[in-house]
């Protein structure tokens, strides 16, 4: 089946992501409500918007690490950007993400023009730190310069006198699309001890997240996505061969800012308020391992690095002592006071050492991130039938010329 | 059609996904809650939501052990702590309206965005129905106003912003720490007659809501008193080295440097104006230089070490004031923690208890009955003497400490010690106060969520 221009193999990828993405509050709640495991359930609104959002961040970051091999330290100034944009339509004109969103898309562009322009005359680690000044830029502007238009460290936030001049007498005083209000769930069932959240604003993002995925994966297929890979294998034959190849790379730099300008603006649509750090340098750092956490240059490999950091976030850190405590107590109390001690290291407000761990593991083992180790995983299976399949009855296959 | 098969399949897939599709959103059976995450079981779960990385780690952590005390307390677990000093005595033991107290945590970071992550993972996925904590005031204003739409309680923990009250108040929001106007108004007398009043002040101030207001409420009580201001350098937190702020200091003609950082920050700010810089053996203006740090905390002064010798500056409570409440407070604490707590402790604590008790006096945990409960609340026996919840803008008021580095400590405990219990009165303000948002400043209406 070929739907939309993709192959018959892209179709049905496609068909799988939109499937992953729609079932996904029910496929992140494996463990039924009140179980000793269900502090391991992610299927609350709040961490399936994050990890839609950061998906379409890494989806768009990738565009532009994964197929040219410019690696920007500086896509969260975008981020940011798209944040403030939708509050700032929030504050001025009224709730209805409407507004926003596609000015967040169109700032964060002409910020990445300008930004592009500039970090592009270098390459390689020159344009890395170009872009982490750019972003450090636009962190303190934004944290202590700026602060009549982001309100600083504070944050920029709606208040009951701002103007909102198209705030109809019955609107929500919330986030929300034409009505749909964002925060709300449509449905909650409660299916034999399992709980499952559907949430408006979830499957709002959740469209937009498959739409921006379609749309990069026509990229990644077209022939300016090859151009951009030509980029990230040999620039200088490509250059030798009379090809100015600054504007394919000024191209796919301001589109995967726009990814993250929507991604920023997404953020703020599910939360109505901008805060600074999403700026900072470590923000721009999350981008990156992600996408390599899952697999630079493959087109899954991003959602899934973003799904697997948001998910450590979020539940590693919340893991306490009092937790572990519940889970150990059958054993004696030494031994209970043993593991506890060195799980301690690993959950709670440690989160970031096993976040470590696994990410020098895959970059070690699988340096082609989640997405290498899946495909390992899938040969492991193919590979076997044949081997197994009555061997002594065929005669062996007769050795390579080469060997 | 080259794959009749595959097409068959897909097109089988795709009419389940949209017949669920479509099916989805005509089912509505989401049970109708009153209110949101209203405890139906046997226990109701509270949300601790404290800094436990960054800048202000040590005292987020310190805030947990006194959150997981409270909570033991109204379990009826250990001594009972300050539930037997308290006036109001309709706590008993039995967790919250014969519901067993559990608890969750959170770390904020110290950062807006992961506190309000963090306090969103607690309504949505664990069901908490009120969220206590935050050490700072940025983040605090931010969870506050999360707690606000979401519809459940927030009790602040420490944040001393004038605006968690004033221009960012909100309805389901309640402070019991003091703020930077009282520790202004209780500085400056004690200031004037330590100083004199010819005097000129040198601000370094944190750069973000609670560094701006405490900056502009010391900066009003030091000029009533007949202070200069020479001039005020805003820094960024956790900035770590300050001595590029501080080179300006010596030969700004300024004879007092002010410290409006807290934490971390400040330990690293005092440390290097002491010992890099000398400052306190410099004469100015033909007096000595002297430094204060209007808000201080245990955990920062053990930090400081030897620095804070003769430093002044204010606190919410401190565990050496000898009313029965305190000596209850710190009896627990210690048996459990074996050290005393600290005044960002007690407020978490004190919090907790209030919460609990407001509603066993409502009688139920909608928000909307909780903070009628809370309003105009009078109390005593929690150790900072009477107390008064104002209905206005849901401040506390209540006496508020002027401490001092002691010069001769005992123990890494007692390096400070209380100058003056500055009088209630001295530090009460008008709600509509312009260092509170003035008359526009407004609670909003209270929200029971869904």
């Amino acid at each position: 089946m070929k739907l939309f221009g993709l192959s018959a193999k892209d179709t049905r990828f496609l068909i799988i992501v939109i499937l992953l993405t729609m079932f996904t509050p029910v496929l992140l709640q494996p463990f039924p409500e009140g179980s000793g495991l269900a502090t391991f359930n992610a299927g609350y609104p709040d961490l399936m918007q994050r990890i839609a959002i950061f998906g379409i961040f890494a989806i768009g970051f990738n565009i532009l690490f994964g197929l040219t091999g410019y690696l920007s330290f500086g896509h969260a100034a975008f981020l940011g950007i798209g944040s403030y944009s939708v509050v700032w339509m929030y504050k001025l004109l009224d709730y209805n993400v409407i507004w926003g969103l596609p000015l967040a898309v169109v700032i964060s562009g002409l910020f990445a023009l300008v930004i592009g322009y500039i970090s592009l005359r270098r390459s390689g680690i020159y344009f890395s730190i170009l872009t982490l000044a750019f972003a450090q830029m636009a962190y303190n502007l934004a944290y202590s310069v700026l602060t009549p238009i982001t309100n600083g460290e504070t944050g920029l936030q709606v208040y009951t006198s701002d103007a909102q001049v198209l705030l109809g007498a019955n609107e929500p005083d919330s986030p929300h699309f034409f009505g749909i209000v964002m925060r709300e769930n449509f449905w909650q069932p409660n299916i034999g001890g399992w709980e499952f959240t559907f949430n408006n604003g979830y499957y709002f993002i959740a469209i937009i997240a498959i739409l921006v995925f379609y749309l990069s994966l026509r990229i990644f297929r077209s022939p300016f996505g090859l151009m951009l890979k030509a980029i990230k294998t040999n620039q200088t034959r490509l250059n030798y061969t009379g090809i100015n190849t600054r504007p394919y790379t000024l191209a796919a730099f301001v589109i995967s800012g726009m990814y993250a300008g929507l991604a920023g603006g997404l953020m703020a649509a599910m939360d109505p308020l901008a805060g600074a750090e999403r700026m900072q340098w470590t923000a721009s750092g999350e981008v990156v391992l992600m996408v390599i956490l899952g697999g630079a240059g493959t087109l899954m490999g991003p959602v899934l690095g973003a799904g697997f950091i948001k998910y450590l976030e979020n539940i590693f850190s919340k893991i306490n002592d009092t937790v572990l405590h519940g889970w150990f107590a059958a054993l004696p109390d030494g031994l209970e006071n043993f593991i506890i001690g060195i799980s301690h290291f690993f959950v709670g407000k440690s989160w970031h050492l096993t976040s470590g761990l696994l990410f020098m593991l895959v970059v070690i083992f699988l340096p082609g991130g989640l997405v290498e180790g899946g495909k390992r995983i899938s040969a492991l299976f193919k590979k076997k039938p044949p081997a197994d399949k009555d061997a002594e009855h065929h005669p062996k296959e007769a050795p390579h010329v080469a060997e | 059609m080259s794959n009749s098969n595959f097409t068959r399949r897909g097109l089988l897939r795709t009419g389940a996904a949209t017949g669920a599709g479509i099916a989805l959103p005509t089912i509505f059976t989401s049970s109708a809650h009153a209110i949101t995450n209203e405890p139906t079981g046997d226990t109701v779960t509270l949300g601790f939501n404290v800094p436990q990385t960054g800048p202000y780690a040590d005292e987020g952590l310190d805030e947990l052990r006194a959150q997981e005390l409270a909570v033991e307390h109204l379990n009826g677990i250990g001594d009972g702590g300050m539930l037997n000093t308290f006036s109001s005595q309709v706590l008993d033991g039995t967790g919250i309206l014969g519901k067993k107290v559990a608890f969750v945590t959170g770390d904020t970071q110290t950062k807006s965005d992961a506190a309000r992550a963090s306090a969103k993972s607690m309504i949505e996925k664990d069901g908490v129905t009120m969220i206590n904590g935050g050490s700072s005031s940025g983040v605090a204003v931010a969870v506050q106003g999360l707690c606000q739409e979401a519809g459940i309680i927030f009790m602040a923990g420490l944040t001393h912003s004038n605006d968690t009250t004033g221009k960012d108040r909100k309805a389901n929001g309640f402070r019991h720490f003091f703020n930077g106007y009282m520790s202004g108004a209780a500085l400056g007398p004690v200031l004037k007659g330590a100083y004199g009043e010819e005097r000129a002040a040198y601000h370094l101030t944190a750069d973000y809501t609670w560094g701006w207001t405490q900056q502009e409420s010391i900066q009003a009580s030091t000029e009533a008193i007949g202070w200069k201001t020479i001039n005020n350098v805003l820094t960024p937190v956790g900035a770590g080295d300050f001595s590029a702020y501080l080179n300006q200091v010596a030969n700004s003609g300024a004879d007092v440097l002010i410290l409006n950082h807290y934490g971390g920050d400040m330990i690293n700010s005092l440390t290097q104006a002491v010992q890099q810089f000398d400052l306190r053996n410099k004469q100015a203006n033909g007096k000595n230089f002297e430094i204060i740090v209007p808000l201080y905390s245990e955990l920062m002064a053990a930090g400081a070490g030897d620095n804070i010798k003769g430093v002044y500056g204010s606190m919410n409570w401190n565990w050496q004031l000898s009313d029965e409440g305190t000596a209850a407070f710190v009896k627990s604490f210690g048996e459990k923690f074996g050290k005393p707590p600290s005044n960002s402790a007690h407020t978490c604590y004190v919090q907790t208890i209030l919460y609990a008790d407001a509603v066993t006096r409502a009688g139920s945990f909608a928000p909307c009955a909780v903070a009628e409960a809370l309003e105009g609340f009078e109390f005593d026996g929690l150790g900072n003497g009477p107390t008064l919840y104002r209905a206005e803008d849901h401040q506390c008021f209540k006496d508020v400490l002027v401490m001092k580095g002691a010069d001769n400590p005992t123990s890494e405990y007692d390096t400070l010690e209380i100058v003056e219990v500055t009088p209630v009165e001295q530090v009460t303000y008008a709600p509509d106060h312009p260092m509170f948002g003035g008359a526009e400043a407004s609670l909003g209406s209270c929200n029971n969520g869904v």
